[in-house]
């Protein structure tokens, strides 16, 4: 293994361990009244924001009260995160071509399983609404948008990575660039 | 008709035509060309400074924005204010309590900014209750009243509440002078000049926390006192106090205290009555008042009535007070930013006498005086103290700012004007009307070390025809003036609450970082707080019954409420759950006999109720809180009295909140 390859996989998980000090994605809400936005950022293991404004708002609609306490994955995701992230680490340090695949495997899979769990939280908190609401409208869900924007009544809801989100997408691209860039060597070294 | 009959008539015109233009025209002419663009703020966007304006007879304080004139609030000082609860809830109605009882009003006249180094450091905006003689303190974080002395020994307390240069303290001083509160008041009004007394105040305020107490008073002889200002800089250790009525008499003042040419401007060296005081030459008196205290944690107001003070007899220690003479009836006085000169306005006088603090300190100690009064207190000769006079400068001068740039404003009652001048030469620069009879004037800063300058308020006493008539009764105006360039243009006027007496203004930005957008629900220490709406009761004690509840969008907790019988006194007590910016509930009972309430988010407010009638009583949030306002409702039921109906309370279940 190259030391241009061990430096990468070193870097990617120096922004990896960002996650534990920065929120990783952001829901943001516009409304008239709200001219200030209200926010909620989702970290690797909670939330934090403006959550008790937006459950008084949500109430009207019927929507479950987000609370931390529902979600299992904050108390597990550190945990995997950091064995991930121990794994790529191992790879440089025993220059394992085998064990940056493990990683890299390990990574996109985090990825897949992560957005997909994302996107039923964001699924069930749109649709399971209480009937009792006082605010019905017919054939109306209130799914936040996965990535971008979306109009959701008087409210303009947007979703995007936050700062320790876009670290760990670099992390994730330099991850990458470390498997399958091969750096071409002079042509006097290669013979 | 013949050529030089046209020429006649021709000439005949043009003569009528000079006369009538000859006819001293009117001032339209003195609003500025670009002057809707020097005042339009845009929608969404914030004006550049706050005025702070008394509301006179109102017992209030309004707060502006400039330049737009746009109201922004009006801030309950000492009257009831039933829009929002001020001195109806109980946790406010100790806030107007008084050595005379519970007085819900007052006639409130000068705002006055706290200062740091001589400059406003908008922390906090004190105002004189003229009347039952007070001072308030407004926390310009909150815009809440959050303390209010009452003065004793004094009738008036008119000039008030001027600060000192780092408000070390703010003062008292009585309009009306009278026998100490401890002495037989029982006299004839005749013996004015034997049994009255005038009593300075110095109200000592916490460098800190703003916490006022007073200190002591010193005894002086039985004048009207009407104005102060402190000095700053190398005047730093003096305040002086306008006299007028130094004839003395107690009937037809309008003649009988007119009669002298000169009055006094009193130059007090407050620092040396500290260092008596603090060298335990005070003496302690009885005195009886009330001390109010709004804590902003149990968002509760407690009053103690204070049982003494500390005096000193002015005649008993030399070089606290000179006097120097002033014509006639001075009603201002007003210390230059550099604190060299003390420009006076005798508002039956021809001239603005300008008086020079250093000329003051040789005089005093040449120890050449012009007679003294009471056969102690030295009066200085007026040419030895005197910087000069500004001659002709209109009729009735009443008040003087600076713009920091070297020139002085003078508002003219009788002649409805303003009138700049030169500092230096004393030669008036010029002048723009006022609509109609200013008082005060002021200018962003205009009494402090550093004025901001730009912008001039003309605080008017006479309104008549400015804007659409409303009856008898007027609103009273201000106009706003530019003073950026070397002649002054009216840019606006528009109408005020009450009487805008007196204003303060400030740049914005020094108010706007410390705003404080809502109370912190865990920092709420109110004895009847109920911080969740499961902690929602309702308990019978007698025949007291304490309603705990909670407010959040779109509902009361509880709002069924059973029990109640006639004779009982129920205390509800409510507080705002929410914890965002602008989410105030109302509350409001049918047929209350006080006030509705409104609770700010994170507050906890008690309305007293005695019900009168049998029967179910409606209550309700009347401040439109949300879509769903108009549901934000619940009932009690009364019983009669004797009646068995046990005290019960609920909320229906909250599918969506579970």
């Amino acid at each position: 293994m190259k030391p241009f390859t061990r430096i990468l996989i070193v870097i990617s998980c120096m922004l990896m361990a960002s996650a534990y000090v920065l929120p990783l994605w952001h829901i943001l809400l516009d409304a008239p009244q709200y001219p200030e936005g209200l926010e909620m950022k989702i970290w690797l293991n909670g939330l934090s924001g403006n959550i008790e404004q937006i459950n008084g708002l949500n109430h009207y609609i019927g929507m479950k009260f987000i609370s931390v306490n529902d979600f299992k994955e904050f108390k597990i995701l550190p945990y995997v995160f950091g064995a991930l992230t121990l794994v790529g680490l191992a790879a440089a340090v025993v220059k394992s071509r085998k064990l940056l695949w493990t990683w890299f495997i390990g990574l996109c899979l985090f990825a897949i399983i992560g957005f997909s769990d994302f996107y039923m939280w964001e699924y069930n908190y749109g649709h399971r609404l209480n009937p009792h609401a006082a605010i019905k409208v017919e054939g109306m869900n209130y799914q936040p948008p996965l990535f971008g924007y979306k109009q959701l009544l008087n409210f303009t809801a947007g979703s995007l990575p936050d700062t320790g989100g876009i670290l760990v997408g670099i992390g994730g691209l330099l991850a990458a660039t470390a498997l399958f860039y091969k750096p071409r060597l002079s042509p006097n070294k290669t013979k | 008709m013949k050529l030089s009959n046209y020429k006649t008539l021709v000439l005949a015109l043009l003569a009528g035509s000079t006369i009538y233009s000859c006819k001293p025209g009117k001032a339209g002419s003195s609003v500025d060309a670009d002057a809707a663009q020097k005042v339009y703020v845009a929608p969404g966007k914030y004006d550049e400074v706050y005025a702070f304006l008394s509301g006179g007879f109102s017992g209030q304080v309004a707060a502006y924005g400039i330049p737009s004139g746009r109201l922004l609030k009006v801030i309950p000082v000492f009257s009831q204010n039933a829009e929002n609860g001020y001195g109806y809830s109980e946790e406010t109605k100790p806030m107007l309590n008084t050595s005379h009882g519970f007085v819900p009003w007052d006639d409130s006249h000068h705002p006055e900014l706290s200062k740091t180094n001589g400059e406003d450091d908008g922390r906090w905006l004190f105002i004189n209750g003229n009347n039952t003689p007070r001072i308030a303190r407004i926390n310009l974080a909150t815009f809440k009243t959050v303390e209010i002395l009452e003065l004793p020994n004094i009738g008036g307390n008119h000039a008030s509440p001027f600060c000192t240069e780092n408000t070390e303290y703010v003062v008292g001083n009585t309009r009306f002078s009278e026998p100490l509160d401890n002495s037989n008041g029982d006299v004839p009004i005749s013996s004015y000049k034997k049994n009255f007394k005038g009593a300075v105040s110095f109200v000592k305020v916490d460098k800190d926390k703003g916490a006022m107490n007073l200190a002591f008073q010193l005894i002086v002889p039985p004048f009207n006192y009407d104005l102060a200002h402190a000095g700053k800089g190398p005047s730093h250790d003096w305040i002086f106090f306008t006299c007028y009525n130094t004839e003395q008499a107690n009937t037809l003042l309008e003649v009988n205290a007119s009669q002298r040419d000169k009055d006094f401007i009193m130059a007090v060296n407050w620092k040396k009555a500290e260092e008596l005081i603090a060298a335990g030459k005070g003496a302690k008196i009885t005195a009886k008042y009330a001390h109010n205290i709004y804590n902003e944690n149990t968002h509760t107001a407690t009053s103690v009535m204070e049982t003494g003070t500390q005096t000193l007899d002015v005649t008993k220690f030399p070089g606290l007070v000179y006097y120097l003479p002033c014509p006639k009836s001075p009603h201002g006085v007003d210390v230059t930013p550099d604190g060299e000169y003390m420009a006076a306005s005798g508002k039956l006088a021809a001239v603005i006498p300008v008086f020079s603090f250093k000329k003051m300190l040789a005089a005093i100690d040449k120890k050449q005086y012009d007679g003294m009064i009471d056969g102690v207190l030295p009066v200085l000769k007026y040419e030895d103290v005197l910087h000069g006079e500004v001659k002709k400068p209109g009729l009735g001068p009443l008040h003087t700012e600076f713009d920091g740039k070297g020139y002085a404003y003078t508002t003219m009652f009788v002649s409805s004007e303003v009138v700049k001048w030169k500092i230096d030469n004393l030669e008036i620069i010029d002048r723009i009307p006022s609509y109609y009879s200013p008082g005060h004037l002021s200018i962003v800063g205009g009494d402090s070390k550093k004025p901001f300058g730009k912008y001039l308020l003309s605080l008017n006493k006479i309104t008549k025809d400015r804007y659409l008539p409303t009856g008898p009764e007027l609103a009273q105006a201000c106009q706003l003036i530019d003073i950026t360039g070397n002649k002054m243009k009216l840019l606006l006027d528009f109408p005020t609450i009450g009487e805008p007496h007196y204003a303060q203004m400030i740049p914005a930005e020094k108010i706007l970082k410390n705003q404080v957008k809502f109370f912190k629900l865990e920092d709420n220490k109110n004895a009847y707080v109920t911080k969740s709406e499961k902690d929602t009761k309702v308990v019978r004690t007698g025949n007291r019954v304490d309603v705990y509840m909670t407010a959040i969008r779109s509902h009361l907790a509880p709002d069924n409420i059973e029990g109640i019988k006639i004779g009982d006194e129920v205390y509800v007590h409510v507080t705002n759950l929410e914890q965002d910016w602008d989410v105030p509930h109302g509350f409001a009972i049918k047929g209350a006999s006080n006030a509705e309430l409104l609770i700010m988010p994170g507050e906890t407010c008690t309305l007293k109720w005695v019900p009168g009638l049998v029967g179910i009583v409606p209550f309700y949030c009347t401040d439109f809180c949300s879509a769903l306002h108009q549901e934000m409702q619940g009932y009690f039921r009364v019983s009669p009295a004797g009646s068995n109906v046990p005290i019960k309370f609920s909320i229906g279940e909250n599918p969506v909140t579970q």
